[in-house]
């Protein structure tokens, strides 16, 4: 008896007789590889770059959700992008895992505060640290920013809050996080590039 | 890199040295086998272990870690005294022919002008001798004593194979082959690539290992070439491009050198930096300096930046000291500095002696994270046990953690090591409250210029009117940052040698750095990556796998800099009469009326071969420089001097000169000298190191990594093991002079002893990836053990070669 896949759930949907169908071996050869769709057909599949060595190979995103405006989308699977010349759809072990990174539990998801002397973690909003923050560097720089040297020279530095920069952000963050350093005279600058 | 990571499968012999690609870059690494398939090329590795690099090499020689100058300097000694050189390269593209003031000197171990109590050198003497002509005087023989060829050549005498096995450990015999395949590579129609890493950086002489090898490629004629070049395998995702941004104190975004104290006036630091030409014709391409550096102060500060006020020089910080990593974290620990952020970068685990790190954040009043995932670095105050011992209550600092977004979940480019930027895309949200990083400078620097705006303070002005015209000032879109940053035409552009021709229309994004201005007319935050969103469009988001060439340059994949060139100086890669070296492998050629190709000339496009134009555009004199000028901390030409922590007893390049045991111009600090351990105590060699299946400190976080790698380990060879009791498996500790780690012992042959300077040097292998953060097993930071000293130009850390004792724990 030929029982295509869809013909099989119709049977099984008439009954707790027709049950006995597939007890009696009438089930479909592929019915248990076809049960679910293949997930990545209704995935958005968006192009990017893994952030781990500087091969950079290319990334195909894979993500749940049809990006509507109050719709969370959702990783569910990322693979080499077989059209990258450097990487021709190749990962590493590291890159294959990446899935794990984007997913891992160490991943932070609200600001924190730690008070002087304090053994934990306190959660804040984003307006309570932004303003903080904000406070905290500006008494510091009203304090301790330097017009002129000894000689003379006007020398507009502020060298008592330093700055290190990731050398995993984008260029766009690299230069805006620049921009702004320099723009408050910050000297002590620094990246993980040097080291 | 010079060239890029498809352009290695166009080499005919690979040098892995000072890297491990195989399993540091595994997806580079593929084009390493391309070569080898389908050119036939063979791949020497030179490294204290025999890497996975190692096993597919057609040849392997073990080395000593720290000693890489004294076996480069043997392959130079062995390429000069066999003839083995490019004569007409050599002659044409480098500094060979040029003749050095007659007062530069270097005696046992020492070049002219060292300051022995400040630890530095008064480099004047290190230049050339210039003509009344006022050029750089040239002998096209090479036979004067004093030109560089032949200061050279005595310099690397004393680099005889047996100096090498002496200091090296390698065996002569296979110092000797590895030479013989580099030497293979003189001829026009044979070309080397060399893969290098942290192997090379790591150390108080690694940016002269670096040199030491662009020296060979030179002698070899190898640079500007498809197949050639020197390459840097970066290891991080934009390493590159934040290096390209310059987020570090000594220069402003695309390697323009920041305003020290002694740049009083803008007008005299401008003149400083356009170096003029040393030699006839030459491009001398840093006297467009003035341009660069003005459009940039036109982006960061738009209409307030005025030709009556010099473009808002002044507004720039200038800097009165290094501020490297290692001289912060020493002002931290002194005490000067009060507050610290650090965005995506985790000190405590990535500096050396973290010891000496924690000690220094617990003096700050405040620290600011921001990072995806939680870090030692923002928990440096928490008590986890022996991996962390610290009591909460001591340490005053206030903490704040910003959740940042990763790369999946935000939009913006990347610059790979071969220097191509690609634009990647969001492809979800962010987990919780999550921000990205440009919200999060964004807001914080907003809130600040608002409190600016309400109480003044000190020298608000560059707060206030620092650039920010993004659309929703809280959210600045990565889009319109990269346009900021490519340029664009304040007022209309027009060809100075035909003013009625626009070159670029007022507003319109620029095309190309050739079309900044030095008046205020074109804003560019980043010459370099000028052009890459130009009027027609992102650049960096292209994604054509056309390759015209064959060469692997895909011209139309992202935007590489400078100018989309796929290849570094490929003036080069013709004769002098622009005709290619191989034709088989052409970038470019003179045409007869232009220079045309596969690659965007590095040169003058209508520059005729006949007005010796010379391929180094950068440069002065147009050369390759095999003598370094001024250029280098610690000499023109690289020295072998010791790790800091060496084995051996002295130098034995300089067994009577104490002050040549050590690089004589590598700074450390005061305290940290103390901290330094001797052979007596702690006898064997260590270098820390990565494996192929995690990524720095970040895959401790990845289950998969930590499923496939879930624990510490210290790699030992047999010998060392037998003789200390340690079977595989066995629980030990490794100590140095600053700290220990325990792991388990893995003992294995891939590390093996070697005759140093007559005694036995065992090498201990440390996987750096562990920490007291994660989803791995916990771990001790490794380095706790390393030595805070840094390389005397880039002051990175010396991670690969210290000293430390290991025992059955």
């Amino acid at each position: 008896m030929q029982v295509t896949r869809r013909q099989f759930f119709r049977i099984c949907a008439a009954g707790v007789g027709s049950s006995s169908l597939a007890a009696l071996g009438f089930a479909p050869g592929e019915a248990l590889a076809g049960v679910r769709a293949f997930k990545l057909a209704r995935a958005s599949e968006t192009r990017s770059t893994c952030p781990y060595c500087s091969v950079s190979c290319g990334l195909l995103v894979y993500s749940l959700g049809d990006k509507a405006k109050n719709a969370k989308s959702e990783i569910i699977h990322i693979e080499g992008d077989p059209d990258h010349p450097v990487n021709r759809g190749t990962l590493c072990p590291k890159g294959a895992g990446l899935l794990d990174l984007v997913h891992s539990e160490n991943r932070l998801k609200y600001p924190e505060v730690r008070a002087p002397s304090s053994k934990e973690w306190k959660r804040i909003s984003w307006d309570e640290a932004f303003d903080r923050i904000a406070k905290h560097m500006k008494a510091d720089r009203d304090k301790n920013f330097i017009t002129t040297n000894d000689q003379g020279v006007t020398v507009n530095r502020w060298n008592t809050t330093g700055l290190l920069a990731s050398s995993a952000a984008s260029n766009e963050t690299g230069y805006l996080t620049v921009k702004v350093a320099r723009g408050l005279g910050i000297v002590a600058l620094d990246t993980q590039a040097r080291i | 890199m010079t060239n890029h990571w498809v352009d290695i499968k166009n080499a005919d012999f690979i040098l892995i040295m000072g890297g491990n690609a195989a399993e540091a870059h595994p997806c580079g690494f593929k084009w390493v086998t391309e070569a080898k398939a389908n050119r036939k090329a063979t791949l020497a590795v030179v490294d204290p272990r025999f890497t996975r690099s190692a096993a597919v090499a057609d040849f392997y020689a073990p080395i000593r870690p720290g000693s890489d100058i004294a076996f480069l300097g043997g392959v130079i000694n062995y390429l000069l005294s066999h003839d083995l050189i490019h004569h007409d390269y050599v002659k044409a593209y480098t500094n060979a022919p040029y003749l050095v003031r007659e007062d530069f000197t270097f005696d046992d171990g020492i070049f002219s002008g060292y300051n022995a109590d400040k630890r530095s050198y008064d480099r004047e003497s290190w230049n050339y001798q210039i003509g009344a002509d006022g050029y750089v005087m040239v002998d096209p023989t090479m036979q004067d004593p004093r030109c560089v060829y032949q200061l050279m050549k005595q310099h690397y005498s004393r680099y005889t194979p047996e100096m090498v096995t002496q200091v090296c450990g390698t065996p002569t015999a296979d110092f000797l082959k590895v030479a013989e395949m580099i030497g293979a590579t003189a001829t026009p129609d044979k070309v080397m690539t060399i893969m290098y890493a942290l192997g090379w950086t790591q150390h108080t002489v690694g940016s002269q290992n670096i040199r030491a090898m662009a020296m060979i490629q030179l002698l070899l004629g190898n640079i500007g070439r498809p197949g050639g070049g020197v390459n840097a395998l970066r290891g991080h995702a934009n390493v590159q491009g934040i290096t390209d941004m310059c987020l570090y104190s000594d220069v402003l975004p695309g390697y323009l050198g920041a305003p020290t104290d002694a740049d009083a006036v803008r007008e005299e630091y401008l003149a400083k930096k356009s170096l003029k030409p040393l030699r006839p014709n030459q491009m001398s391409y840093w006297q467009n300096f003035p341009k660069f550096h003005t459009s940039l102060m036109k982006s960061w500060y738009g209409n307030a930046a005025t030709a009556e006020n010099g473009f808002c020089y002044d507004w720039l910080p200038k800097k009165d000291a290094p501020y490297d990593v290692l001289h912060i974290f020493e002002l931290m620990h002194q005490g000067k500095m009060n507050g610290f952020l650090c965005q995506g970068f985790n000190p405590l685990a990535a500096v050396s002696c973290v010891k000496k790190v924690r000690e220094s954040l617990a003096k700050l009043k405040y620290l600011v994270v921001m990072d995806p995932l939680a870090t030692e670095t923002s928990e440096f105050w928490q008590d986890y046990g022996e991996y962390n011992e610290v009591d909460p209550a001591q340490v005053q600092t206030e903490v704040f953690r910003l959740p940042a977004t990763c790369f999946a979940e935000d939009t913006g480019s990347f610059t790979n090591s071969g220097r191509v930027l690609q634009w990647h895309w969001a492809a979800a949200e962010p987990p919780g409250e999550t921000r990205s990083d440009l919200d999060i400078v964004a807001g914080i620097f907003t809130r600040l210029r608002e409190l600016y705006q309400k109480e003044g303070g000190a020298f608000p002005d560059p707060v206030l009117n620092l650039a920010w015209a993004y659309s929703t000032p809280l959210t600045p879109s990565p889009e319109e940052v990269a346009k900021e940053f490519n340029g664009k035409a304040i007022a209309d552009v027009t060809d100075p040698k035909d003013p009625t021709k626009v070159l670029a229309k007022a507003g319109e994004q620029l095309a190309t750095f050739a079309h900044l201005r030095d008046d205020g007319s074109t804003s560019c935050g980043n010459w370099l990556y000028c052009g890459a969103w130009s009027q027609a469009g992102n650049l960096m988001a292209r994604r054509d796998t056309a390759d015209p060439s064959g060469l692997g340059f895909y011209p139309a994949w992202g935007f590489s800099w400078p100018a989309n060139r796929r290849v570094l100086y490929n003036r080069a890669n013709a004769d002098p009469a622009g005709k290619p070296w191989d034709p088989k492998r052409k970038t470019i050629a003179w045409d007869g009326t232009k220079w045309s190709g596969f690659d965007v000339p590095d040169m003058a496009p209508n520059a005729a071969p006949e007005q010796d134009v010379g391929p180094f555009i950068m440069h002065p004199d147009g050369v390759g420089h095999l003598f370094a000028l001024k250029g280098m901390a610690e000499g023109p030409f690289p020295e072998h001097y010791e790790p800091f922590e060496t084995p051996l007893a002295t130098n034995p390049m300089h067994p009577k000169n104490p002050l040549a045991t050590r690089n004589p111009a590598a700074r450390i600090f005061k305290g940290d000298e103390a901290d330094l351990g001797t052979v007596d105590k702690f006898p064997y060699v260590a270098t820390t190191y990565r494996l192929t299946e995690h990524q720095h400190y970040w895959t401790k976080n990845v289950l998969s990594s930590a499923i496939v790698q879930p624990a510490q380990f210290i790699e030992m060879d047999e010998t060392l093991a037998k003789e200390k009791g340690i079977a595989n498996g066995d629980v030990v500790k490794v100590s140095s002079h600053r700290g220990y780690v325990r792991a388990t012992a893995v003992v294995t042959r891939r590390l093996k002893p070697l005759t140093v300077d007559g005694k036995t040097v065992h090498t201990v292998g440390v996987p750096i990836h562990w920490g007291f953060v994660g989803v791995a097993k916990q771990g001790f930071l490794a380095n706790r053990l390393t030595p805070y000293v840094g390389d005397a130009n880039s002051q990175t850390p010396e991670y690969k070669a210290f000293l430390v004792n290991i025992e059955k724990a």
